[in-house]
């Protein structure tokens, strides 16, 4: 048992960035582990997609066949499996993505291999993994220390790690062309869909007024709009609030939504859940209000109001004519 | 169409205090509600047996008080409940979850099995994949739609940055479901009161066929676990005084920032 094993991941002909970070961590754990970092890439065609890794992997396996063109788990989980037999990895390392919560289950489960899901840190302190995660909506943190086993499977949470320099390591390539892909089940890729139509793009916005669960309901909408109108911004939200229909999906900020980044965000009534900082942590300034003096909002704030936001709205529009 | 729904009862921290005891969350002072995306997969599942008949069954694994999560989801309409509750079960880790489970749903004939997306507390995103490998079936995650036909089930999956995909399972299947999927029912306290005489079924670990070593903390991969509470960092400058003068430092900087009149 030894190195790391990353599963490469892409989409509509583009190497997703959250590849790059595991790359960076399993650089990172391999020398603790005695062992290099090995990349699988299973793709329609070994393409530009390989040359992203080339220099940050030291092993990289190009398993290449039409149908691989979009992800399917079924397809995967075969190659999957003789990857791991062949290369007895401690760590088989994959972003916690729609993709790797898809797959990363479903390679334990079928193995029978310890799984760790959106961990924010890996350890190997005494031959054993030991993890940090953000658990309860990222107001707590949980600390695993897992029995020592041969193999564990765990997915990384966006922006945990960095991804390697470019030329970090050299590489040695090998691609495979598969004749037989042998899935389990008929689970068929049918289509890609593209996002809703937008009324208004956030991402262009320099302010945005933004609102979560804590505006509690359609009716108040209207106050914050009025606070957006007095500031020349924008309005936005987190997922909550668009899943409930108050405001269309395309305000949505977030992993699911857009990646945002104004001269200013005020976040009013959002507790700052890890897939909602990932889409506005680098904005310019970041105000938020919140009645929870704990809510991780103030982790990447630069401005905290502890305060009942239904008396800060109106107060703060009428400092601006509104 | 039969269909089984997993239900948690989930602590509601958005705005609770939350306090670590002994590395352990003390869930003394905290609400106890269903978890979200469990909620919206009820829903799912209700809808379509009311446009296409058939029978939803709930299933949930916890502690005693935690048949609440079923009788909430019976006033929404399902038709039957399990409560999987036993210490024995106590300390459990995903795949061992997931295999109490496969064991408690073997020869239920379902077509189809629905799970949140994730749990609200540990937020691990695994046990409805587990439980598909368990039982040998196929499986998507994420659905933000569901079209369910006979022998398959066409399912809208979210992926990132406003892109979905749809891919076909056939049936039976598991599902993981997004939140969005639908907008679930309001449920009242007579709602649920109406159901009150429904019988929920009790399983416990000997109606199961898993060996005693195979449940538990003895089963789990974890060695050791405890919760913190996360550092706060550097973290925001808080703006102090009272509302007038924490509204005033807001606008002024909200004017120098944003190069505001
Ligand atoms: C795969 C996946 C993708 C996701 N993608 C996204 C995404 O893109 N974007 C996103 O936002 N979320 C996303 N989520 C959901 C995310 O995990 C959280 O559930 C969500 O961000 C919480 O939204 P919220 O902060 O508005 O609500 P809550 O967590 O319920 O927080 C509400 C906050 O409002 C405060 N509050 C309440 N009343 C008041 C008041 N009167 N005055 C002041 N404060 C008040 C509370 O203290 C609390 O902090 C995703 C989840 C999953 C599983
Ligand atoms: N103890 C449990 N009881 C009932 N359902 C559960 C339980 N644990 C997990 N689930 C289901 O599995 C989904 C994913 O949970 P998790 O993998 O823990 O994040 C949840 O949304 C539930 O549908």
């Amino acid at each position: 048992m030894s190195g790391v094993l990353v599963i490469a991941e892409h989409r509509q002909g583009a190497l997703r960035e959250a590849t790059l970070e595991c790359l960076g961590a399993a650089l990172e754990l391999a020398p603790s582990l005695g062992g290099q970092v090995t990349t699988l890439l299973l793709a329609d065609a070994p393409g530009s997609l390989a040359g992203e890794l080339t220099g940050r992997t030291h092993g990289l396996k190009l398993y290449v066949h039409p149908d691989l063109a979009a992800f399917n788990p079924e397809l995967y989980l075969p190659v999957l499996a003789d990857a791991v037999a062949a290369l007895q990895p401690s760590l088989v390392l994959m972003p916690h993505s729609s993709q790797g919560m898809d797959l990363a289950p479903a390679l334990a489960g079928r193995l029978g291999l310890p799984l760790v899901t959106d961990c924010t840190g890996l350890s190997w302190p005494d031959g054993a993994l030991s993890v940090q995660r953000a658990v309860y909506g990222g107001k707590a943190m949980q600390e695993l220390a897992l029995k020592p086993t041969a193999t564990v499977v765990a997915t990384l949470q966006a922006g945990a790690y960095q991804a390697p320099l470019p030329n970090a390591v050299e590489t040695a390539s090998e691609s495979t062309t598969l004749t037989d892909l042998s899935p389990r089940h008929a689970r068929r890729f049918l289509e890609y869909l593209a996002g809703v139509v937008e009324d208004v793009d956030i991402a262009e916005a320099d302010i945005l007024v933004s609102v979560g669960r804590g505006i509690g309901g359609p009716d108040n909408i209207p106050q914050a709009q009025a606070l957006a109108d007095a500031l020349g911004a924008t309005l936005s939200c987190s997922r909550p609030v668009a899943d409930a229909g108050w405001l269309p999906k395309s305000r949505q900020v977030g992993t699911s939504g857009k990646t945002v980044r104004p001269k200013i965000y005020l976040a009013l009534g959002i507790s700052g859940a890890f897939q909602h900082q990932a889409g506005m942590k680098n904005s310019g300034t970041i105000i938020a209000v919140n009645s929870d003096s704990r809510a991780p909002i103030f982790q990447v704030a630069h401005y905290g109001i502890v305060a009942d936001l239904f008396e800060v709205l109106p107060k703060l529009a009428e400092r601006f004519g509104g | 169409m039969k269909i089984l729904v997993l239900v948690k009862n989930v602590p509601e921290v958005a705005e609770a205090e939350l306090e670590i005891d002994q590395g352990a969350l003390d869930l003394e002072d905290l609400e106890m509600v269903v978890n979200e995306w469990d909620n919206y997969a009820v829903e799912e599942a209700v809808r379509i047996t009311e446009a296409s008949g058939g029978e939803v069954h709930l299933m949930t694994l916890g502690g005693e008080d935690d048949e609440d999560v079923l009788r909430r989801g019976l006033a929404m309409g399902a038709h039957a409940a399990s409560h999987l509750c036993d210490e024995a079960f106590e300390g459990s880790d995903p795949a061992t979850v997931a295999r109490i489970f496969a064991a408690a749903v073997k020869g239920g004939g379902y077509d189809l099995i629905l799970t949140g997306v994730q749990s609200a507390d540990l937020g691990q995103a695994s046990i409805g994949v587990l439980l598909a490998q368990e039982l040998g079936l196929p499986h998507a995650t994420m659905a933000i739609a569901l079209e369910p036909s006979a022998g398959e089930v066409v399912v809208t999956r979210e992926l990132e940055n406003n892109t979905s995909e749809k891919v076909a399972l056939p049936l039976p299947a598991v599902v993981t479901v997004q939140s969005g999927i639908n907008q679930p029912r309001y449920v009242s306290i007579m709602g649920i009161r109406k159901v009150r005489k429904m019988t929920i079924e009790q399983i416990e670990a000997d109606d199961l066929s898993l060996a005693e070593d195979a449940l538990g903390a003895a089963a789990s991969m974890v060695a050791s676990q405890s919760l913190v509470l996360p550092p706060m960092g550097d973290g925001a400058q808080m703006l102090e005084g009272g509302l007038d003068s924490v509204c005033d430092q807001a606008a002024a900087i909200l004017r120098e920032k944003g190069g505001l009149a």
